[in-house]
């Protein structure tokens, strides 16, 4: 990773944005919204679930045979006239673009949107050795002109309000002070950029599908902005991460069906551009085929399905905690669910909260267009961070505890009976202070007289009954204790 | 039959009434009911931090603890699908023993609906009622069908309230948001599990419900806490309390 970003916990980073109830509503309702689209156009889909399974499997499939796969697409690419390039990792994917920069002594370059060059700091690096890097995604644009990072792969900006935008504008593309009018900035925005698509002397897009079959590969954008970055240069890069792979093109058809579907709730992008090899004998088209960590996910079996994933980012829009906590509050170049599961594979010091920034809901999964088990790999993750010692000792310790006293029932018994006596009598604010988490927005429940077992005791069990089953129950404890 | 009942740690300690609710329905069905002494907690606030070595002999207690039961009957979503859906790490995958204890786990509902296929209930809940569908509940036991999901399911939790006479069932707006609780969650992001359940209150509060009713106690307890914390005038019941038909400030 080139981007070095600070360890902040989750549940700090998200203190700050949940602070700001007014916002975190709006993010919230912005973010809703777009997952109401979703679910009214799958639901416009009779097979949308056979899509899932379909587009499931095709994926297994391909990340299992994805040797083969990428042989087979750089040979493809390589007869269309592109030239490919292997890069291990974010650095070397660095210095494959800069190489190709510098061969053409370039200054000035324009960039659709790429969730990978954002992993690999790829803006910062060219930015370091003088070249222009204009972004002209425009959620990307808003977010680079305010020098911020994306907080959601497919809505950079989302976290951004118009009357931000309007400010943002104003100084830096000179439009009217206090305008917010999303058609207004857009037209600025429009004129910006269109200077800048002239000026770019190289394209810089992402990837979302590589077909193996043909060598050629897909990218989706609703701006057209990857349509022009990549037609008025001469030389295009497409830079992707190798799991972006599709065996043929008849599977295309599938994974388009369902991205735009489940990423903004159109039926399709509103352009879905098809490169195959440079467009003449006058141009350059390399493609760069980045692991940078895919290749150890794909050999873990039990997370190897993250590796399906096509960026749609449903499961953040449907996530309860990434609406009400913004993007940034993950630092990683992908948040949210999909993002909490990738990262911490990468670095499990740096990203060990955000498994747990997860109330295990389950919504991710079942929204996931391409079916990975993302509520279940976080919870598979907290055994590996705790397996790893990545977990306060704090916290391993009260999980000891707990398991003890689970194990012996009368001592679990005691133990309720003494805290619910305690909450009886002591004083409100010894029980509901800043220590106990549970106290700062919440009550804690009205402790009763006697527990459920207790009146159970009383009222229904016969004495001889009771007897036996305590006998059982201490046997029991001893075997597995 | 002979059903093993299965009492949540923190419905044992804080909410009996839900159990004792629970006991007297399924006996009011004539079941046989047992509550085995000695059990505690099924291992998921382990399970969930990570801690498997902490979870394992949890887990294995309470299958030879729920072992010699034709069924075994617990009033919440999520307990019960730590059990069947959670536990299989934890013994060979030719115990037969712990095949039969995941096999016949069910979450209360699930029961009446799918085993006893109860299909009338002599009891009155005069309230406006709004359903709180707990998350595990939901899209690990498939109670009903998810909003995420196209797939058509039958919701459990609504067929059997709807049995109930003179009960009314108010719409909320998000169907099927998550309350924030989600277990040690509640306490390592409190802020955003607070956000989040203030949010879901508000949602039952404008929809004119009288009752919060959920098939996990678990939310409630967490919703609760937040609704006493603002004296917000919405009461929260468990399934089981509404079908012996308890009075609305049981909790």
């Amino acid at each position: 990773m080139s981007i070095s970003l600070p360890i902040i916990d989750h549940p700090t980073a998200a203190r700050d944005f949940v602070a700001d109830d007014e916002r975190t509503h709006w993010h919230d309702a912005a973010l809703w919204f777009v997952r109401s689209k979703r679910d009214k156009q799958a639901a416009s889909v009779p097979e949308w679930e056979y899509l899932r399974s379909l587009a499931s499997g095709i994926k297994s499939h391909t990340i299992a045979n994805l040797a083969e796969y990428l042989v087979m697409f750089e040979r493809n690419a390589t007869a269309l006239g592109a030239k490919v390039h292997w890069a291990a990792s974010a650095e070397e994917h660095n210095q494959i673009v800069l190489n190709i920069l510098r061969h053409h002594d370039t200054r000035r370059i324009i960039k659709s949107k790429s969730m990978l060059t954002e992993e690999c700091g790829l803006n910062h690096i060219l930015e370091h050795a003088g070249i222009d890097v204009v972004d002209t995604d425009l959620g990307e644009r808003i977010v680079q002109l305010r020098g911020e990072t994306p907080s959601h792969i497919v809505l950079p900006a989302i976290h951004i309000r118009k009357e931000e935008v309007g400010d943002t504008f104003y100084r830096h593309l000179g439009t009217e002070k206090g305008a917010s009018d999303p058609k207004y900035l857009t037209e600025a925005a429009r004129g910006h950029l269109r200077g800048k698509f002239l000026a770019g002397e190289v394209g810089i897009t992402g990837v979302n599908f590589l077909i193996a079959e043909t060598g050629g590969f897909v990218v989706c954008t609703n701006e057209g902005n990857a349509d022009l970055g990549a037609s008025l240069p001469r030389v295009h890069i497409a830079c992707t991460g190798i799991e972006k792979m599709i065996p043929r093109f008849e599977d295309l058809a599938v994974f388009t069906r369902l991205l735009a579907r489940s990423a903004t709730g159109q039926p399709i992008t509103s352009y879905t551009s098809h490169f195959h090899g440079p467009r003449d004998s006058d141009s350059e088209l390399h493609i760069v085929l980045v692991d940078n960590g895919r290749a150890k996910i794909r050999e873990s079996r039990e997370f190897r399905d993250s590796l399906h994933c096509i960026r749609c980012g449903a499961c953040m829009n449907t996530c309860p905690v990434y609406r009400r906590s913004g993007g940034h509050s993950y630092n990683a170049t992908v948040p949210g669910p999909i993002g909490s599961v990738l990262s911490p594979q990468r670095d499990d010091s740096k990203y060990a909260s955000l498994p747990y920034a997860c109330s295990l809901c389950g919504s991710c999964t079942d929204v996931c267009p391409v079916k990975i088990p993302l509520h279940h790999q976080l919870l598979a993750l907290r055994g590996e961070l705790v397996n790893r010692r990545r977990i306060a000792l704090s916290k391993r310790w009260s999980m000891k505890a707990a398991s003890f006293l689970f194990r012996h029932p009368w001592l679990f018994s005691t133990a309720g009976k003494t805290g619910r006596v305690a909450l009886r009598w002591l004083p409100h604010w010894m029980t509901h202070n800043s220590m106990n988490k549970w106290t700062i927005a919440r009550e804690l429940p009205q402790p009763p007289k006697q527990s459920f077992r207790d009146w159970y005791d009383a009222n229904r069990r016969s004495p001889t009954q009771s007897a036996t089953t305590n006998q059982h129950s201490r046997s029991t404890s001893e075997s597995s204790s | 039959m002979h059903v093993g009942l299965f009492v949540p740690c923190y419905i044992d300690q804080f909410y009996p009434d839900v159990a004792i609710a629970t006991l007297e329905l399924l006996e009011r069905l004539g079941v046989t009911v047992t509550y085995p002494a000695g059990q505690t907690c099924c291992g998921q606030p382990m399970a969930n931090t990570g801690c498997n070595d902490e979870t394992a002999p949890v887990a294995r207690r309470f299958v030879e603890m729920f072992s010699g039961f034709d069924a075994i009957v617990c009033p919440s979503g999520s307990c019960t699908s730590m059990v069947r859906n959670h536990y299989s790490e934890y013994f060979d995958e030719d115990d037969s023993t712990f095949a039969h204890v995941r096999d016949h786990s069910y979450e209360l509902c699930e029961f009446l609906h799918d085993v006893l296929k109860v299909e009338s209930l002599d009891v009155r809940f005069p309230y406006r009622v709004s359903v709180h569908q707990s998350c595990h509940g939901l899209r690990e036991l498939r109670l009903a069908s998810s909003s995420e999901s196209m797939e058509p399911r039958v919701d459990k939790v609504r067929k059997i309230l709807d049995l109930v006479r003179d009960l009314e069932v108010v719409p909320i707006t998000r169907v099927d948001e998550c309350c924030g609780f989600g277990g040690t969650f509640a306490v390592n992001e409190a802020d955003v599990s607070a956000a989040m359940g203030l949010d879901r209150v508000a949602d039952h509060v404008h929809s004119g419900s009288q009752v919060l009713v959920s098939a996990d106690m678990s939310c409630l307890m967490h919703l609760q806490g937040l609704i006493r914390r603002q004296k917000t005038p919405l009461e929260v019941m468990h399934v089981a309390q509404v079908l012996v038909g308890r009075p609305i400030h049981s909790n």
